[in-house]
């Protein structure tokens, strides 16, 4: 099999689940893991070498929030002495400008600021903190150094209303490249569904000004965006197929093929304590389960799209349909989107689609990692 | 899509740079993308340095490439240059 499998990409290094920010929709697992069982540097060093030797161009630091890591400027220095390009996923705290420096001065590429609305008290409200005034400083003090910079809202049904708003900030800070994430149903987010999935409408409005504001700031504002799937017709390629491009190597050490792998029963995964990064990518079982196309079922197999969606994703079957080999139930041809179409109907079923005042909402905040 | 200037100077945006010299495959890396660049493409993407001039990539070029209609060349340049323009990847100053 090694000889057929493809070099991974981009290395997703979530560093912590310790996170000042408590967002509704975090992608983080239910379960998340302790600060004292998190890798130590030298192993993460080790890892940023493992993963360039194998063929990962690209290495995003996230979380949680890794700026609660310490040595996060010698992980950015290590990934560059790999040959890595070095992002950062961040919410932007805690941060000051001495902070900054340094991460660019050990090589930061890339700067992705999180924002999860337009206004404070939006903001506030999705994130159970109060941060948008700091997030909006970072993004000044970004933008006045030499590195890229990306806007990154996330957005639902709660805020898109601002999303106008959220063009206009990317704009008058002068980010080079703003994503518009419409929430994906895994972790904290599926649990609160029901209050985040949009209406059709909703949706449709909001396809109409991100097209309008690419067309405007084209050359200027990189813009994109990521759909709600369960809108699409066909799914998405999930991590770009499963251990094809991607790999996540968890704060614990594990490796998984996507964010959400830990949710599948029965799957088991390899730690990078125990084996090289080469070894996990090449042969563990995780990684071959789903890996080309002899996991899937008939209906995906006979589809010429197979080779564009890779059959959707594994973690949305199980959530779904609690078959994680069963084609992504998101898909029209699947027989099992009669799930989906009912989540749907639901949401857009003259239900009142005004803004939940934030008292009466119930949100479930996700915790905070011990 | 816009032709760029010619007396302006190309320079890779803030985020995007080529990987090393020393790698195999040479890349211009973005944020979350990566480009392949093979003999035109790098020799292009190397001189968007903010010190030579589109003029100058495509003189410059046109000696390389001396086989090449260099009308041709031209306009292959300034179609590249404007392509990485849209995807933010240069800068013209």
């Amino acid at each position: 099999m090694s000889s057929t499998t493809p070099n991974p990409l981009a290395l997703v290094a979530e560093l912590t689940h310790r996170c000042p920010l408590h967002c509704v929709y975090c992608s983080n697992p239910l379960e998340l893991t302790k600060r004292e069982n998190e890798l130590p540097t030298a192993a993460w060093v080790r890892v940023l070498r493992e993963a360039a030797e194998l063929g990962v161009l690209q290495v995003d630091f996230t979380g949680g929030e890794p700026l609660a890591r310490p040595d996060l400027t010698e992980l950015v220095r290590a990934a560059r002495g790999a040959g890595l390009y070095a992002s950062l996923i961040t919410s932007g705290l805690p941060l000051d400008e001495k902070r900054l420096d340094e991460l660019i001065a050990a090589g930061l590429d890339h700067f992705q600021l999180s924002f999860q609305g337009a206004r404070e008290e939006s903001a506030a409200e999705f994130s159970g903190t109060s941060t948008h005034a700091q997030k909006l400083r970072v993004a000044r003090w970004v933008k006045q150094r030499r590195v890229g910079l990306t806007f990154n809202f996330v957005i639902h049904r709660q805020n898109l209303d601002e999303l106008e708003d959220m063009v206009l900030l990317a704009e008058k800070i002068g980010a080079g490249r703003v994503e518009f994430a419409h929430v994906q149903y895994y972790g904290w987010a599926f649990e609160n569904r029901k209050r985040l999935l949009p209406t059709r409408e909703q949706l449709n409005r909001s396809l109409e000004i991100i097209k309008k504001a690419d067309e405007r700031l084209r050359g200027r504002i990189r813009v994109e965006y990521v759909v709600p799937d369960y809108y699409a017709k066909y799914p998405k390629a999930c991590m770009g197929g499963w251990g094809r491009k991607v790999l996540l190597v968890k704060p614990d050490g594990n490796v998984l093929p996507c964010h959400a792998a830990n949710v599948l029963p029965g799957m088991t995964f390899e730690n990078v304590q125990a084996k090289p990064l080469r070894e996990i990518w090449q042969e563990s079982d995780s990684f071959q389960r789903y890996r080309g196309e002899e996991w899937m079922p008939e209906l995906c197999r006979n589809c010429e799209r197979r080779t564009q969606d890779f059959g959707g994703c594994r973690c949305q079957a199980f959530l779904l349909a609690h078959d994680a080999g069963a084609t992504d139930p998101v898909c029209s041809l699947s027989p099992q989107r009669a799930i989906v179409d009912k989540i749907l109907s639901d949401v857009n079923a003259g239900v009142d689609v005004a803004r939940v005042p934030p008292a009466q909402a119930e949100w479930l905040y996700r915790a905070n990692a011990k | 899509m816009s032709t760029p200037d010619s007396e302006s100077r190309p320079r890779l945006a803030p985020g995007c740079r080529l990987n090393e010299r020393s790698q195999p495959q040479r890349v211009l890396l973005m944020p979350e993308r990566a480009l392949r660049l093979n003999g035109p493409s790098l020799e292009i993407v190397e001189r968007c340095d903010g010190n030579h001039t589109v003029r100058q990539i495509i003189t410059e070029l046109q000696k390389i490439y001396s086989k090449a209609e260099p009308q041709k060349v031209e306009q292959d340049i300034l179609g590249y240059l404007a392509r990485l323009k849209e995807q933010r990847a240069l800068d013209f100053e």
